[in-house]
């Protein structure tokens, strides 16, 4: 357990001058900002709307675009960012030559990458949050003020996190095979098109592809909060596709260090 | 009683593919020593290397270091050693010492013994620097400092010369004696030049095609060293064809004639007996066999 805790702060320490880290806090800050600025100069179109229109339509700007590429592109980038840090200094031998239990290393380096989206995705709805009140404060006609959209905007990027958990899984045993971006990346691409597609078409067998599951949670939750006739914004947190997201992670998690425990250091 | 081995593998075989990468082989590395490990390119020195970290997998049980075997005792085992495998693995975003306090933490290690390793290695004006635009040598010191971390009993050096200028290499040897004679450390070091590092080994071991060809003390290396005559003549082949038919077995290597030295008569018999045939001689003499010649033509044979 003190291996494991130790290298989990290392990686810490090993990231925190870099892309991988700062990668999950300036994206989130960055696309907000751009959007932000984009509602504040279209204010005359929205501010007509009621209160929960107006976030769901600054939420929407976010979400839609994050459950089809975004989640899925981010979280390759991460895995591959994580995993490129040891690739590039040649450094596995090096771990792995030192007194710590191979797993520890392993499960410390999963953890962290698991931590950077969930740092991400919380870092989203945050900034969503700020934002939608930091524009009420100096365009007061907005209605953002006028109601708490926090404890459903967070349930959704929750929602997002566990959806995007198979991925990020998958991604992680291919970026520790292949020291290359383009590898990971474009296989990690192609796969996120196909989900996307699959999700989209409405395909039965969709849940079973975990690139199509941040895509099928968004349209999970969507789905469930038009259906109800009580105006409740709720929504069920877990589903198929979060239940098959959490089983391929774990798999994967298994297969991962089978593949680091037996591969020879070349 | 016996000395407890701090390296020991018993007839250690690894196959790779269809390739017999190391052909039983029987390291024995006493307490104290410096071992070069010397071979050519590609005889298995980095196999065997990572064989006793555990990176490779030797399944027959047969690796034991510290008088206990290898895959069973992994972690306590490479807690006691310091490695530097090929090329240092360093992180070049981060300074020499962000490089030596990660790894500090990581071993929880008192981050004030990072400080002395950058004297130790002589980084401590160069500590803020990011590692990645260190020079080659610098690079390795640091690759040996992060071994050092840990002030293990046993440091394992796969080619740590490599690409050091005749100064770096100097240093090196400098730190590997102090280590030994100083702080009582064992050090094994491979090589695939011998000059390189045969002012500062104590045993050596050469390896090639993966089967160890000899294993010994630097004193035992030139025991076997061979004596020969060097001559020069006006016509090498015609020279060495009548040294052969005169019972001599001559050998021309580059620009000179090498016949089995016995005693010093024969250097003369020898100029004797091309004089009178009139053949010019140039130059003659006795000469040892130098260490580098030895381990050509230990691997080559």
């Amino acid at each position: 357990m003190q291996g494991f805790l130790l290298s989990l702060q290392s990686e810490f320490y090993k990231t925190r001058k870099t892309l991988a880290l700062w990668s999950a806090i300036l994206f989130p800050l960055i696309l907000c900002l751009l959007i932000s600025f984009g509602f504040y100069y279209n204010a005359a179109k929205l501010i007509n709307f009621p209160a929960e229109q107006q976030w769901f339509r600054f939420s929407g700007a976010f979400l839609g675009v994050m459950g089809s590429l975004l989640t899925p592109m981010l979280v390759i980038f991460q895995t591959f960012s994580i995993n490129n840090i040891e690739h590039r200094a040649e450094m596995w031998k090096s771990l792995f030559s030192l007194p710590i239990s191979k797993l520890s290393i392993y499960s410390a380096k999963y953890l962290y990458a698991v931590l950077l989206n969930a740092l991400c995705l919380g870092l989203f709805a945050t900034f969503i949050f700020a934002s939608g009140h930091i524009m009420n404060f100096f365009v007061p006609e907005f209605k953002f003020n006028q109601y708490d959209i926090s404890g459903l905007l967070f349930k959704m990027h929750l929602k997002l996190f566990l959806a995007s958990i198979g991925i990020l899984s998958i991604q992680f045993i291919f970026s520790l095979l292949w020291e290359d971006f383009l590898k990971p990346m474009g296989i990690g691409f192609l796969l996120t098109v196909f989900g996307i597609i699959t999700a989209n078409l409405g395909w039965k067998y969709a849940y079973t592809i975990p690139y199509a599951h941040p895509m099928l949670a968004l349209q999970n939750i969507m789905g469930q909060i038009m259906k109800r006739e009580d105006q409740q914004r709720m929504f069920d947190l877990m589903g198929k596709e979060i239940y098959v997201s959490l089983t391929v992670s774990v798999i994967a998690f298994v297969a991962g260090y089978f593949i680091i425990n037996k591969r020879n250091i070349k | 009683m016996q000395e407890e081995l701090i390296i020991e593998t018993r007839n250690l075989s690894y196959i790779f593919g269809n390739q017999k990468v190391l052909d039983e082989i029987s390291l024995k590395v006493s307490p104290g020593s410096i071992y070069g490990f010397l071979g050519p390119n590609g005889a298995g020195k980095t196999t065997t290397i990572k064989i006793l970290l555990n990176l490779l997998h030797s399944t027959e049980n047969n690796v034991f270091l510290f008088g206990e075997e290898l895959n069973k005792n992994r972690i306590k085992i490479l807690s006691k050693i310091g490695s530097l495998i090929e090329q240092p693995a360093i992180y070049a975003h981060l300074s020499g010492r962000e490089n030596l306090v990660n790894r500090a933490r990581l071993l929880q290690i008192s981050i004030k013994r990072t400080e002395e390793i950058l004297k130790l290695v002589d980084l401590h004006e160069s500590a803020e620097k990011k590692a990645g635009k260190y020079s080659l040598g610098m690079k390795q010191r640091l690759g040996i400092g992060l071994a050092l971390l840990a002030d293990p009993s046993l440091l394992i050096l796969d080619e740590p010369t490599n690409g050091l200028d005749p100064n770096g290499i100097i240093e090196v040897r400098h730190l590997l004696q102090t280590l030994v004679k100083d702080h009582g450390k064992t050090v094994f070091i491979s090589s695939h030049l011998l000059s390189e590092v045969e002012k500062m080994i104590t045993h050596v071991g050469i390896i090639n095609r993966g089967k160890l060809l000899f294993q010994g003390t630097m004193e035992e290396l030139h025991d076997v060293s061979k004596s020969q005559i060097l001559i020069t003549t006006d016509d090498l082949n015609k020279s060495s064809k009548l040294l052969l038919q005169n019972g001599y077995q001559p050998e021309i290597i580059s620009d000179s004639i090498r016949v089995p030295f016995t005693t010093l008569d024969d250097v003369s018999f020898v100029a004797a007996l091309l004089i009178n045939n009139e053949h010019k001689v140039y130059s003659i003499g006795h000469s040892r066999q130098n260490l580098e010649d030895l381990f050509l033509s230990v691997t080559q044979s």
